[in-house]
């Protein structure tokens, strides 16, 4: 018997005469907490990320002056002028760890948890370019803030790869220490637009 | 590479000599106080956290009330997403998996996120046999292989280290396996955290193979999940060409919905923090980013066995967070080595008895390793009510033995209660002898209970494992029966 066979009929026979039916009880939603973009903005910068929010027409200075002179990659859909920016064509990972910064948009920003979501679209690029370099900037629009968890989970798309965000890499594997900046960015810029 | 759990005594003669150890019981007092309150802090500011619970609990149950059905679907969903599916009955099974997809592509190492499945089958002892270096990529994870140590918690491995050994590890280490630290490393955690960044930089770019655990897998859509602080989890999970991910067949959840209890509970309850810093999803193969061959091995090794026992198969809701530990008064003060396995703590007491069963005398001491408080099932954010399983696992252990042809003295204590309770002669006769006792201890024994009642204090003999740490409150002179005959029920 194939080992697939032979676990599925262990499995079978532990729930021989178990029933399979289980009352599943709604998950409890978070009480309104006002405003949306405000709470995420807060949140977000509970992490010890950095927040700055703007208008629509401020977003190319504000992002220039983020990055200053750091060498930056944009995803080919970012929809912003960076002047200066490699647009991501496949570079390889030893390429980006050569380059300080990289600028995307985002899917989600979740404001319960100050969390931004990823998917991966063409305004964020490949999964590498928001992992290698040291600084991200990400643009997140008002209108892309839900409330909690669960709103996020029914807007996104689980057939396309998933980042989610909380602030800037960090360990608490010494001494239960939080300390900022491992593999991950070790600055998360996110610009909250509207 | 990280030592062995194999031969580890008995808890009990582990936990002594943990106990011995100051430092270590320094660490972990420190450790656990820190978490237990950030943990507090973060479930309180949730207003129906008991309802999180009950959703969190039920979505786990209901995955495992018919795993054969949604294992089929995860399995169909994943080679639909252009994943492939390998199903192993046991750890050398799945050992000897992810060895051949690793030697198929001729390399001679592979990257690791932290993974609880991996280290439960050995894997990295198991490739290192077959001459594959795996390379620990969490931090703590880290700390543990280049110490040659063994992991003594579930999120935390290195939490019976301090920063000063950490160091100590780093500066003697590295350069062995890789880029040196900085010969001016210093113990602050921040300096101690970028050594380690840099170390690893090299073998995250260069790594053509990664090995993750997952954990959740999502059986309607053929996505694995893997919840992460570091971003050594994404370097893994999105640079190398190919990604073996080895999920025990109890991580499964029926829906994408399903997740949302349990991306809640999770961070709140495993690191005290809203949410993780990274959380990564994928299903199967993207083309154009991350890894283009994507391997998925679902591991029994013991589950099924966990999953036939009626009140045991809730330990397999279990989603690793580790709460019980830092709450466990027995964990704080021996730490996770004196179990013996790399599920330590209240869930690692239940746990190993239920994957393996309580034949050998080292799984069957760990349903004794608690008091029973119930401080384990508060924190879960599953609902395991551990303190039951442990007092079935128990029982268990008492089945194992009643065919032994030498019987231990608790049990012959029991048989010969049965004797005396059975039969009003036998009892009142044996009611005469424990107030003859009680008279005795009563008069010579120097040792009292608050309250005054004598007690005794070390017995000789069988009797030693019992009062060696206990005292034996002195047996009262009269029995009940003998007073109620005496005085009519207290009427006359």
């Amino acid at each position: 018997m194939s080992a697939r066979d032979e676990i599925l009929r262990r499995v079978r026979s532990a729930l021989d005469g178990v029933s399979p039916v289980v009352e599943v009880p709604p998950a409890p939603r978070a009480p309104d907490r006002g405003d949306l973009a405000d709470l995420f903005a807060e949140r977000v910068a509970d992490y010890r990320a950095v927040v700055t929010r703007c208008a629509a027409d401020e977003v190319e200075r504000v992002v220039r002056d983020v990055l200053g002179s750091a060498r930056a990659v944009v995803p080919p859909g970012l929809g912003l002028d960076v002047p200066g920016a490699l647009i991501d064509d496949g570079l390889t990972a030893a390429e980006l760890d050569d380059l300080d910064a990289v600028v995307t948009r985002a899917a989600v920003g979740i404001a319960e948890t100050g969390t931004i979501v990823l998917d991966h679209a063409d305004d964020q690029g490949r999964r590498a370019i928001t992992l290698v370099p040291d600084l991200h900037v990400c643009i997140v629009d008002a209108s892309q803030v839900v409330a909690d968890v669960p709103d996020a989970i029914a807007l996104l798309d689980p057939a396309r790869p998933l980042t989610w965000i909380s602030g800037p890499s960090a360990t608490s594997d010494i001494e239960l220490d939080r300390v900022e900046g491992v593999h991950g960015p070790r600055t998360l810029h996110v610009v909250l637009v509207g | 590479m990280s030592g062995t759990f194999v031969g580890m005594p008995a808890f009990p003669t582990a936990a002594r000599e943990a106990l011995g150890d100051t430092q270590l019981r320094r660490n972990l007092a420190h450790a656990t106080r820190v978490i237990r309150d950030k943990r507090a802090q973060v479930v309180a500011e949730v207003e129906d956290w008991e309802e999180l619970r009950l959703a969190g609990a039920a979505v786990k149950e209901v995955a495992l009330r018919d795993l054969a059905t949604h294992l089929e679907t995860l399995e169909a969903s994943l080679t639909r997403a252009g994943a492939t599916v390998h199903w192993a009955r046991d750890a050398e099974e799945a050992c000897a998996i992810v060895a051949s997809v690793t030697k198929a592509h001729g390399v001679d190492e592979v990257v690791k996120v932290k993974s609880m499945a991996t280290a439960e089958i050995g894997l990295n002892e198991a490739l290192e046999a077959e001459g594959i270096a795996a390379w620990e990529t969490d931090l703590a994870e880290l700390i543990v292989q280049l110490g040659d140590d063994l992991p003594s918690h579930i999120l935390v491995p290195a939490i019976h280290r301090n920063r000063a050994e950490i160091r100590e590890i780093f500066l003697r280490r590295m350069g062995d396996v890789g880029r040196p630290a900085p010969a001016d490393l210093t113990d602050e955690p921040a300096i101690l955290a970028a050594a380690a960044r840099t170390h690893l930089r090299e073998k995250f770019l260069r790594a053509k193979v990664a090995v993750s655990g997952a954990n959740f897998a999502v059986a309607e859509t053929g996505t694995l999940v893997v919840v992460e602080s570091e971003g050594n989890g994404r370097m893994c999970l999105t640079l190398p060409e190919v990604l073996v991910s080895v999920v025990g067949i109890e991580k499964v959840v029926a829906t994408w919905a399903d997740l949302d209890p349990l991306l809640r509970l999770l961070p709140r309850s495993s690191t005290g923090e809203r949410m993780n810093p990274y959380t990564s999803t994928w299903s199967g193969v993207t083309p154009g980013d991350g890894p283009q061959e994507v391997h998925v091995v679902l591991l029994d090794n013991g589950r099924t066995r966990a999953l036939a026992d009626d009140v045991g198969r809730q330990a397999l809701r279990c989603i690793r967070c580790s709460a019980c530990l830092n709450v466990c008064p027995v964990y704080e003060r021996v730490g996770g080595h004196a179990y013996g396995s790399v599920y330590p703590g209240p869930i690692g007491a239940i746990l190993n008895p239920l994957l393996h069963g309580v034949a050998d005398e080292q799984t069957a001491s760990l349903p004794y390793a608690s008091s029973l408080c119930g401080a384990c099932f508060d924190v879960c954010p599953v609902r395991i009510d551990i303190p039951s399983v442990l007092v079935d696992q128990r029982a268990a252990v008492v089945d194992q033995h009643r065919g032994d042809r030498l019987p231990k003295p608790e049990a012959l204590a029991m048989k010969a209660a049965a004797w005396a309770f059975s039969d009003a002669r036998r009892l009142a006769w044996a009611e005469r002898a424990s107030g003859l006792a009680g008279r005795v201890i009563g008069r010579f024994s120097r040792t009292s209970l608050p309250g005054g009642r004598a007690a005794a204090g070390r017995l000789p003999g069988p009797a030693a494992g019992w009062t060696g740490a206990r005292d034996l409150p002195a047996p009262p002179e009269e029995s009940f029966r003998a007073w109620w005959d005496r005085t009519d029920g207290g009427r006359r």
